[in-house]
């Protein structure tokens, strides 16, 4: 039997506004209230590549300490995935991707 | 002479006694050195990493060319590699006044041979498209170059060591003694050490050795706020530098950007403390994002300084004392003593076994302060 | 009036904010949280379907205390929340808040920064699934997630079996509590935990639970790998007697105790003093969390000893700023919280000693294992760089050389394993090996918080 593609299982509903994101291309779906990292993990097992090497992470501590799970958001750069919430429409990635624009 | 214990003792095992040892060492000198701490802990271990040759004061760069060779031979020479990567040093104007500042450096840069590119705001954004685009000028200098300060230190002194010279660490010198043309040392574990020539490489502490014989000069510490930003996917080749000091920054191949900036924050040697105020990390952190819009959302990781030793002419001590015979300084490097470390060592090597150096080294005796000292523009702007 | 600045609304926080305002003190509150009561009072959103009670068991009451205290608090006091301390400069606090940098100065600090749990590396530690025991309860509380279906709980502590009991009532299989720590340790420990019977049943109930419930409880394990392409696949550990284990699992919490975040604490020049107890380099205070003139510390940020020591200590702190205010004191009222501090700080150090820190595992890890997770450095590119000539034997030198403990977590979470690494291989005492420094800022802050030149 293939492991559960997610890596968190959700035990109790969150009662809150739809919010779709997108995360290397792909369309998750969450609740308006879940941290970034909860809802990348309730459909994956990934959140990023460490720079050195590629190997995948996940983040670790969950609470803000080890900064294992930083994603990249193409509005707002690096973001911290269990400190920040969902907001919808958010677009992530695992990298840094070049930002448009930019201040001179 | 037979019953000296050492050639040569070296006080201060920074990079400036490091290079000094192995230069001595190499050609079959008994060498010394001894050191207070660990070997390359303080300056010579955080300093910024820069083997920068643009925008020098003149009458350093026969010193500073030769030691550019030295580091360009440094993985053959030492045996190590210390993440040595020459890949230029750009500089920037932002306005009329700092680009004909810039033209002044260059000018003085090519008379000693090296060779500048000028570049205009439409080179630069060819070249380097990250580049935000209020630079008016820039001028690039492919020679110059950096290098890891924490490794290369204790690399040099390995090398020294397989050299012959002896190195103690957690060394504390408490005496001094002129003994007849040459020199008794006495350590803090009670035992002694006589020589024949000593060399004061003590850095930010060398002002009490050179006290104890009659010499002095205005050196005093302080340290650059620096940081280091997170990895960042690999672009940024050259170290960039404002030439108004608000930013100099490098990216290491492994993704992080490494920043210095001015002003520079007064430290404490007794307490061992380099403070980095976060205003000024907030300023350079503004410089740099105006250098680099791009790295807006990249995240600073971590600040640091060190205990550097300045002087106000902005310009070190390298030469022997004008009071004693075989007593030979290097000290008060001013935040930029790393690029010319190999060549202080191996010209202090030169004067004390061939009695001369072919480097001229005239501007930085020590005797310069017999007079009132100039005080450098550099250093009315770096400090506050 | 003096400006007085918590940083911290966890129960210490809170219960020292409570003090000042009861005499007419408006402090400041500072949080980096969303949600005051910190990490183990943590709060769900309104909106998440869980049921407290039911997981914080014989807690619950306490927890709903705390809630039901702060809302009363909230408007007698500056309560800014989601607010990042990042650096300290003398009497001025640097903040980052909605993105952006602040200031803030003050007279007075309290710095009530809670802990985080102490970590041993293992092969295949960095896999996805693999989480601290805390962030474990966190995902659960936090976020109504489960860190995995089927749950391996590896350290030593007694949190393990209260952490796999809650994941159990809320539906997941626990593959495995594995305790690094041999019962017979524990068992002899057991004089100084009977200071505090109520949680030693506690742990002991839990302990029963288990086992009642057909899961599999190791004691004096020695953890050999996490396995798994790209995730967690399984636990692997060996027995007391040395047989080999796997157990299959999509998920590992890891918990060896907590460390007080003591990196604020470092900014604001408290001193440290090596705790051969807890073989951490801890900030020194008085009897009342006084660290230096106008600098104080609480909770479990500067003495592990629990939620209600972390209240205990709070309020002393407060009567301490107060004291230093020249206000009138109820002296009795300090002495019995000193007193209550003291004997729940004795008891946790008592368990410290009863869920050991498994240093001469650690010694013996091999050179192959991860030990920076930021830098990707390696035991044996520690031990490596140590053996050399003018090798660094102490921990900040150790971190310049070979760049472990110096990416993005500044070491919280290698500095313990580290520290034990560099004693075991210089041969001598944990004292000795050092304290990683702390440097601002204390996470990282994006160049854009410092605002654009105009």
């Amino acid at each position: 039997m293939d492991a559960p593609k997610a890596q968190f299982r959700r035990v109790a509903i969150r009662a809150g506004q739809p919010a779709t994101l997108s995360f290397e291309g792909t369309v998750i779906r969450a609740t308006i209230g879940d941290s970034v990292l909860a809802a990348l993990l309730e459909s994956g097992a990934l959140i990023r590549r460490l720079e050195f090497g590629a190997e995948p992470r996940a983040g670790f501590c969950l609470m803000g300490a080890c900064q294992d799970c930083w994603v990249w958001s193409a509005e707002d750069g690096r973001l911290r995935a269990c400190t920040t919430p969902v907001a919808d429409g958010m677009t992530l990635f695992a990298d840094p991707q070049p930002m448009a624009g930019g201040h001179g | 002479m037979s019953d000296r214990t050492s050639d040569v003792a070296i006080i201060g095992g920074g990079l400036i006694g490091a290079w000094t040892a192995f230069f001595l060492a190499r050609r079959g000198q008994r060498v010394t050195l001894l050191e207070k701490g660990v070997v390359g802990a303080q300056s010579s271990g955080v300093n910024f990493g820069n083997l920068r040759l643009q925008g020098r004061f003149p009458g350093q760069y026969p010193l500073s060319l030769r030691s550019q060779a030295l580091w360009e031979d440094f993985d053959a020479l030492i045996g190590e590699d210390c993440e040595f990567e020459q890949a230029g040093h750009l500089y920037l104007a932002y306005d009329a006044e700092e680009h004909a500042k810039l033209e002044g450096y260059a000018e003085v840069s090519e008379s000693y041979g090296l060779r500048i590119e000028r570049l205009g705001p439409a080179d630069l954004k060819r070249r380097w498209p990250w580049l935000g685009e209020c630079a008016v000028a820039a001028t690039f200098s492919a020679r110059d170059a950096t290098a890891n300060p924490r490794l290369a230190t204790p690399a040099i002194m390995r090398a020294a060591a397989r050299q012959g010279a002896i190195v103690r660490e957690n060394t504390c010198v408490r005496g001094v003694e002129r003994r007849g043309d040459g020199f008794v040392l006495s350590l803090a574990d009670g035992a002694t050490l006589s020589c024949g020539a000593l060399v004061n490489s003590a850095g930010a502490w060398a002002l009490e050795i050179a006290e104890r014989f009659g010499e002095s000069a205005p050196v005093f510490p302080a340290g650059p706020p620096q940081f280091v930003t997170e990895p960042f996917p690999y672009m940024i080749e050259p170290s960039v530098q404002a030439i108004d000091g608000s930013v100099i920054f490098r990216q290491i191949p492994r993704g992080n950007i490494i920043l210095a900036g001015y002003p520079r924050t007064a430290a404490d040697p007794v307490a061992n403390r380099a403070p980095v105020p976060p205003a000024k990390t907030l300023a350079a952190m503004r410089a740099l994002a105006r250098v680099a819009p791009m790295l807006a959302h990249c995240h600073v990781i971590r600040v640091w300084s060190g205990i550097e030793a300045y002087l106000p002419d902005m310009i070190p001590v390298i030469g022997p004392s004008e009071t004693t015979p075989g007593l030979f300084h290097a000290f008060g490097f001013c935040g930029h003593g790393f690029q010319i470390g190999p060549g202080v060592g191996l010209c202090l090597s030169e004067m004390i076994i061939d009695g001369a150096t072919p480097t001229p080294l005239d501007p930085f005796s020590i005797g310069r302060f017999r007079q009132s000292a100039t005080v450098s523009e550099k250093f009315r702007k770096e400090f506050d | 009036m003096a400006d007085i600045v918590i940083i911290g609304a966890g129960p210490a926080g809170i219960s020292a904010a409570e003090v000042l305002c009861a005499k007419g003190l408006r402090p400041v509150l500072i949080d980096e949280g969303a949600q005051a009561g910190g990490q183990g009072y943590r709060r769900p959103a309104d909106d998440l379907a869980l049921d407290m009670n039911r997981l914080m068991g014989s807690e619950a009451g306490k927890y709903t205390a705390l809630h039901r205290r702060f809302e009363m608090l909230r408007p007698k006091i500056d309560y800014r929340p989601r607010t990042l301390v990042w650096a300290i400069d003398g009497s001025q606090l640097h903040l980052l808040r909605d993105g952006q940098a602040q200031t803030l100065d003050f007279d007075k600090l309290l710095i009530a920064s809670g802990a985080m749990d102490r970590v041993a590396p293992l092969t295949g530690w960095t896999l996805p699934g693999v989480f601290t025991l805390g962030g474990a309860q966190v995902a659960l509380k936090d976020q109504g997630c489960l860190i995995g279906s089927r749950v391996a709980f590896l350290g030593s502590s007694p949190l393990l079996a209260l952490a796999a009991k809650q994941y159990r009532d809320m539906g997941a299989e626990i593959a495995v509590i594995a305790d690094t720590t041999p019962l017979a340790a524990k068992v002899a420990a057991l004089p100084a935990l009977l200071r505090a019977p109520r949680t030693l049943r506690r742990g002991i109930w839990y302990m029963a639970a288990s086992l009642r419930a057909g899961t599999p409880m190791l004691h004096g394990v020695t953890p050999v790998a996490v396995e798994g392409e790209n995730r967690v696949e399984a636990l692997v550990l060996r027995d007391k007697r040395g047989r080999e284990h796997r157990f299959a699992c999509d998920a590992v919490a890891l918990g060896y105790g907590l460390k007080p975040e003591t990196q604020l604490a470092d900014l604001a020049r408290a001193e440290f003093a090596y705790d051969p107890g807890f073989r951490l380099h801890l900030p020194k205070i008085d009897g009342l969390g006084r660290a230096r003139p106008g600098l104080y510390l609480a909770g479990d940020g500067v003495r592990i000893g629990g939620a209600d020591a972390a209240e205990a200590s709070g309020a002393l702190a407060a009567h301490a700023i107060l004291s230093d205010l020249s206000h009138p004191q109820d002296i009795e009222v300090v002495r019995r919280l000193a007193r209550r501090v003291k004997r729940l700080r004795n008891f946790q150090r008592g368990l410290a000693r009863a869920f050991a820190w498994p240093t001469a595992q650690i010694a013996a890890l091999s050179d192959s294992v991860t030990l920076c997770r930021c830098e990707n450095v390696t035991v044996g590119a520690v031990r490596a760089e140590m053996c050399r000539e003018f090798g660094p034997i102490e921990v900040n030198r150790v971190k310049a050389m070979t760049r472990c403990g110096m990416g993005r977590c500044q070491g919280r979470v290698c500095g313990p394993a580290l520290q034990e690494i560099v004693a075991a291989e210089a041969g001598q005492d944990g004292a000795l090996a050092g304290r990683l420094r702390g440097q601002a800022p204390i996470k990282p802050i994006a160049l854009a918080a410092a605002g654009y030149p105009t």
